[in-house]
């Protein structure tokens, strides 16, 4: 038989009794729609966690004071004793490296916020001017702190927007005096706000000169040197090169950890992809599940079809052309039940969305070519036992029942 | 030219159906020949044999014992695949029920033994075409079995029978289930194709029916119980004209 003669009967076969077709497409479709949506959830979490440790920066390499045992992210070093202070000339120092697009010095430390009667305790970060770029803050009103020398720093704040509106209410707040801790302070721009997300908390924060902060906290340390690289491929040059700098300047020990962003990154997206495939492999026995349904509902049709069977077996036609009808006609369904289960699943992950619109639900391309690959293997898989069925039937006994 | 092989030759067949226990002697050691062009009646009382002699003859059934030459050649060797094609090719078949696919049309119908051997669709169309006309059918070429009288079915499924081409016509009781004009016209068909060279063996109760073909084989509990004609010399003459 010809491939589109096939085909042809194939079809046929499928819209002469449109209440097993439809209950066959149907029930491919939600096994293969259950792929797409469950994938679209995972992979979008996936996504998501991405997105907001990526708004953190790009190419980011983090100093910390302390040495890391394992050398790999280890939370518990961000509260760790510091040995050897981190200090702001290393920071200057760790500038000369190659691959080290820019960098700031970030002390933190918390202090309290005063004006006009009002009182407030906020995160004071000390930084420079370079933080803008490399933390990739934006700015409401007002600009971002000066460049200057960062051993010096002119007595000005930049506020997050929570406290401006918590100590300024509806007045402008550039260019106001503030008190923070016992010194006097401008205020010279306002962060916008940053609304919900894993970075740090920008909104409550006052950000002054590095020095400044340092003097106020009483501290030489730096909290955290945040360095860019000059792009991804530089990430790793930039993190041996500060490692490498600092070392020196340390007497030859290495008590810092640097990190990279992609390192968590990279953590973050193996767990959540492994979770995602995970959740595929769930919703694929359900696929498994329809191909079962394939399997009988085509078995009752090769019973049903017996009549129909003989004579094409006294009308010439083999074992294997018939194989070969039935086979085709399995496929078609579990094709025909992917591409609605795919619509449906495009659907249901456009309603997460809608709901949604922060949760990047978007199926990823594996899963889609894995739903469907799997729906149409499991068809012709579960369709081969009846299709055989139909091939082995004797052609007298089939013609004598009708 | 008495020389010249059989189209069919049955050597000792036998065919045994088991039954649990007990067995049905469906066939009795037959010894048949049937030359080219003959035009073979086949009766005989119900469950005498006659359909299983007709699906032996048309490859759709294997005897237990005996040999059959189809145009010189042991069909009952080969596989079930040579089989097939020796069905698609030498063969056609009416049967009493029409055996009409009820969700294609009567040109789809028609072209079905066409479709199955792999024809090309140009060939095929041209063919039904010319069935569609032969058996006065062209209005009825859209119309689905359910929509077509009993005579019409028939002819649909004679034009399906023919439209291969085939040397030999297998008839199984084509008229048990017509009205007598309409089975007598249906007769008239097949006896047509037979005119025209093809070999026609017809299974039938009906006397009056029987009595129109050149020889009439009477099948008793499954063993030949009389055979009206071995072939003549001007018999075989004629199958060559
Ligand atoms: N598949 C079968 N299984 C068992 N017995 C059968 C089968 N087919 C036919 N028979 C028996 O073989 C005998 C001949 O049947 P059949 O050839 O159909 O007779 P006819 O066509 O002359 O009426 C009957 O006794 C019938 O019951
Ligand atoms: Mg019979």
């Amino acid at each position: 038989m010809r491939i589109p003669d096939l085909l042809g009967f194939a079809r046929d076969a499928a819209t002469g009794n449109p209440l097993r077709t439809s209950l066959l497409v149907l029930a491919m479709a939600i096994g293969v729609a259950a792929v797409v949506v469950l994938t679209a959830l995972g992979d979008g979490a996936r996504r998501y966690v991405v997105n907001e440790f990526a708004s953190i920066g790009t190419n980011l390499v983090i100093v910390l004071p302390g040495r890391s045992q394992t050398g790999g992210f280890n939370p518990a070093n961000a509260i760790t004793g510091t040995p050897r202070d981190l200090t702001i000339a290393d920071a200057q120092a760790v500038q000369r490296g190659s691959a080290i697009h820019r960098l700031a010095p970030l002390a933190v430390g918390s202090s309290e916020i005063s004006v006009g009667g009002k009182l407030r305790e906020v995160l004071v970060a000390g930084t420079t001017a370079e933080f803008i770029q490399v933390r990739r803050l934006v700015i409401a009103q007002g600009r971002f702190l000066s460049t200057e020398d960062w051993s010096r720093g002119t007595a000005e704040a930049v506020i997050g927007a929570k406290v401006r509106a918590e100590m300024f209410g509806a007045e402008p707040a550039v260019g106001q005096l503030v008190r923070i801790g016992d010194r006097r302070f401008r205020v010279v721009g306002v962060l916008s706000a940053s609304g919900q997300g894993l970075g740090m908390e920008t909104d409550e924060l006052v950000i002054i000169p590095v020095a400044l902060a340092q003097a106020m906290l009483n501290s030489n340390t730096l909290f955290r040197i945040l360095i860019e690289a000059r792009n991804r491929e530089a990430i790793p040059l930039a993190k041996t090169q500060a490692l490498e700098i600092i070392k020196q300047r340390h007497e030859g020990e290495e008590d810092v950890t640097v990190i990279t962003q992609d390192a968590i990154l990279a953590t973050f997206d193996r767990l959540l992809g492994a979770l995602t495939l995970a959740v595929a492999g769930i919703a694929a026995i359900s696929l498994a599940v329809a191909g079962v349904l394939v399997m009988n509902v085509m078995l009752v049709s090769v019973t049903q079809r017996t009549g129909e069977i003989g004579l094409l077996k006294a009308l010439g036609a083999t074992g294997g052309t018939i194989q070969l009808a039935f086979l085709t006609e399995a496929a078609l369904l579990s094709l025909a039940g992917a591409i609605v289960g795919y619509g449906l699943g495009l659907a249901g992950a456009a309603l997460i969305r809608l709901f949604y619109p922060f949760f990047p639900a978007f199926p990823p391309n594996w899963a889609v070519f894995a739903g469907l690959g799997t729906a149409l293997t499991t068809g012709i898989l579960f369709g081969v036992a009846p299709a055989r069925r139909a091939a082995a039937l004797d052609p007298v006994q089939a013609l004598a029942r009708r | 030219m008495n020389t010249q092989p059989a189209q069919i030759e049955l050597i000792g067949i036998e065919r045994i159906f088991k039954l649990g226990d007990s067995e049905v002697h469906a066939l009795r050691y037959l010894d048949i020949a049937i030359r080219a062009g003959e035009y073979v009646a086949v009766m005989g009382p119900s469950g005498s044999g006659k359909s299983t002699l007709l699906n032996l003859l048309g490859l759709l059934d294997r005897p237990d014992q005996g040999i059959y030459r189809l145009e010189g050649r042991d069909v009952t060797t080969l596989s079930a695949e040579e089989q097939a094609n020796v069905r698609s090719r030498r063969i056609g078949f009416v049967f009493q029920s029409f055996h009409l696919v009820p969700r294609l049309t009567a040109a789809e119908n028609i072209a079905l033994p066409m479709t199955l051997a792999g024809i090309e669709p140009g060939e095929r169309i041209t063919r039904v075409q010319q069935a569609l006309k032969d058996y006065g059918l062209e209005e009825r070429a859209q119309h689905r079995p359910d929509q077509l009288s009993g005579g019409q079915r028939q002819r649909v499924a004679i034009a399906r029978a023919t439209v291969m081409q085939p040397a030999l016509i297998l008839a199984d009781e084509p008229t048990g289930n017509l009205d007598r004009a309409t089975g007598e016209e249906v007769m008239r068909l097949l006896e047509e194709l037979n005119q025209r060279g093809v070999t026609l063996i017809v299974v039938t109760h009906d006397a009056h029916l029987g009595g129109r073909a050149r020889r009439q084989i009477l099948m008793e509990d499954g063993a030949l119980r009389q055979d009206s004609a071995a072939p003549t010399r001007s018999q075989t003459a004629n199958a060559h004209s």
